[in-house]
């Protein structure tokens, strides 16, 4: 994919910021010294004024968000989703998720992609940490384009919301028209053996999966689940009724996340053969995003390789 | 202060304090010792501090008031439904399943409830945002935010205090209650964090100490808070109290601090609210 345009997620949390900025004087922007690796820089400068910078400090940042919504801001607080949805995780749970205030935490650098940092750094549980949160709505953007249109979504609704955000760069793989809805699955590309449910940065490697797939004659669905919670069942039973077989990919656990979001609505509503590809249970550890994708079966090759096997069974 | 309002407010503490007794005994369980406590305080901010009103309880230039130690729900419930927020007379279904006056402060179903708390050491970081987004509007109101001695153990309320110097929140009023005593024993001998009041001046706070149960005292603690409203520093009001003052067995006893009287505590209780009532009555006002 050599020749597909890069750019991350969070770049596109930054500049979404910049350009609601300009339109609704209620949003605040909240940051725990890392501006400049969570984009929230840009609107720092644009708006420094509705800037909040809270220095080293995630627990009272959620909180301080909190008191400002109840103002009528309309408060986004970032940080690494570590820190966001782990570290903070109470205080969101307790000061955000119980009263349904309305402040959008919207985290950087989740997931094992966030490489040469390690395990202390690579969130692999916020989706289970935020889903578990009565009220609270969980997406993550496939691409840059996603990520914008998300965030603005996220500023449309009233009530609190989890965004997660990626480090790396990872293809675009929206035009700038498409039509993003919250807690409506994508079709990216239909088929009829397999249907293949991703998240995040790792639906352009879905999609690419899905091409060598179809190089040995398997035909695979591909489904961009960008919202976790409220999950689409629609969605998922129609590929369980149509393709029988659902594989889910996600850079997090398999405990907790897209995986097992899948696997009760399946258990529930309509059993499929069901196979979730994701982080299994361990901690990350150093090394390139890509690297780390790859060893990690995420890539296109290693989720083309896990689906052919689970077809086979 | 004039004898007249000292004396009004010496009745209104007593009722307070019934609404105390009450509450917790017909929730069988709730936190009595902290509340009575806080009983002065929370008769002093409602008649004389905040400017809250019942009649229009989301009115966007009132005070804010955060109970950071969301537990002395007691307390609180008490001095906003003798403010007129909710009829005194719910006090009796505190905790129950189909009450709307929660166990720990629910803004979305209590009149009058600033904020939702019960986690001790988020309370305060949340009156950091409402005092710093008050600037950011302009606003002039103040957000006012009572601490417990026990709950300044958590490291989020120095994260919160480092913000309000940091952002100059001088219209923060944040005040402690240092009765002493937490779940496990005497604060001293759980977790130290005295010096109160000289952490919070290396934090950049202005503050005052003063006794908890005298109004002159509060009153002085308050007109301080508004003295400091241009300093560029939020202001911290230590107030020096005995948990469970104005019931005679539950002063200064660590079991009364999370639990409910049984029926002749209660009345023992209620009496003893009764004749301190009777006493004031018969005194009269004191010039």
């Amino acid at each position: 994919m050599s020749d597909v345009k890069k750019i991350a997620t969070r770049e596109g949390y930054g500049q979404a910021l910049v350009e609601l900025g300009a339109v609704h004087p209620d949003i605040v922007v909240l940051d725990a010294d890392l501006a400049g690796a969570t984009k929230t820089c840009m609107f720092q400068k644009a708006y420094p004024d509705r800037f909040v910078e809270c220095g080293i400090a995630e627990g009272n940042m959620m909180d301080v968000a909190a008191g400002l919504s109840t103002l009528g801001f309309v408060p986004f607080a970032s940080s690494f989703a570590m820190f966001a949805a782990g570290r903070a995780y109470e205080m969101i749970r307790n000061s955000i998720g119980y009263p349904g205030l309305n402040v959008k935490v919207c985290a950087s650098h989740g997931g094992i992609s966030v490489g040469e940092d390690g395990a202390s750094h690579q969130m692999n549980e916020d989706f289970a940490l935020m889903r578990v949160i009565p009220g609270m709505t969980v997406m993550c953007p496939s691409d840059f384009v996603e990520a914008k249109k998300m965030v603005k979504a996220a500023y449309e609704l009233d009530g609190p919301v989890y965004i997660r955000f990626g480090r790396a760069a990872t293809p675009i793989i929206h035009d700038e028209d498409f039509d993003f809805r919250i807690g409506q699955a994508e079709t990216l590309r239909d088929g009829s053996d397999v249907t293949i449910i991703a998240t995040g940065i790792v639906v352009p490697e879905a999609l690419e999966a899905a091409d060598r797939l179809a190089e040995s004659g398997i035909s695979a669905r591909v489904l961009n689940m960008a919202t976790i919670k409220p999950l689409d069942r629609d969605a998922v039973i129609r590929a369980a009724q149509e393709t029988g077989y659902i594989v889910t990919v996600e850079e997090h656990s398999i405990i907790g996340g897209l995986g097992e979001a899948v696997a009760s609505v399946l258990a529930e509503e309509s059993p499929a053969r069901l196979r979730r590809i994701g982080v299994r249970d361990v901690f990350g550890h150093s090394g390139p995003a890509a690297e780390l994708l790859h060893e990690f079966g995420l890539d296109a090759e290693g989720i083309a390789k896990e689906t052919r096997e689970f077809l086979q069974k | 202060m004039t004898p007249e309002r000292e004396h009004q407010l010496k009745l209104d503490a007593i009722k307070v304090r019934e609404g105390i007794l009450t509450s917790t005994h017909g929730a069988k369980s709730g936190h009595p010792g902290g509340s009575l406590s806080a009983a002065d305080l929370f008769t002093y901010l409602y008649d004389e501090v905040l400017n809250a009103n019942p009649a229009d309880p989301l009115n966007e230039d009132r005070d804010r008031f955060v109970l950071s130690k969301g537990h002395v729900t007691p307390g609180y419930y008490s001095a906003l439904a003798l403010k007129g927020f909710f009829p005194f007379e719910d006090l009796k279904s505190f905790r129950h399943s189909d009450s709307y006056l929660q166990g720990h402060p629910n803004m979305n179903s209590v009149p009058g409830v600033d904020m939702s708390t019960g986690s001790l050491g988020q309370g305060c970081s949340v009156a950091c945002g409402m005092a710093k987004g008050a600037k950011m509007l302009g606003k002039d109101f103040a957000v006012y935010t009572l601490l417990g001695d026990g709950e300044i153990e958590e490291g989020q309320i120095w994260e919160a205090a480092m913000f309000a110097g940091h952002y100059k929140l001088d219209n923060l009023c944040m005040i402690v209650d240092v009765n002493g005593l937490q779940i496990d024993g005497r604060c001293a001998d759980v977790m130290d964090a005295r010096p109160i009041d000289k952490k919070y001046e290396a934090f950049g706070a202005n503050v005052i100490v003063v006794d908890g149960h005298s109004f002159p005292e509060l009153e002085k603690a308050f007109a301080f808070f508004n003295s400091n409203r241009t300093s560029g520093k939020p202001t911290v009001i230590i107030m020096n109290t005995l948990k469970g003052k104005g019931v005679s067995y539950m002063e200064d006893v660590c079991g009364w601090h999370g639990k409910g009287p049984n029926a002749d505590e209660y009345a023992l209780g209620m009496a003893e609210l009764a004749a301190a009532r009777a006493a004031l009555e018969a005194e009269g006002v004191q010039a």
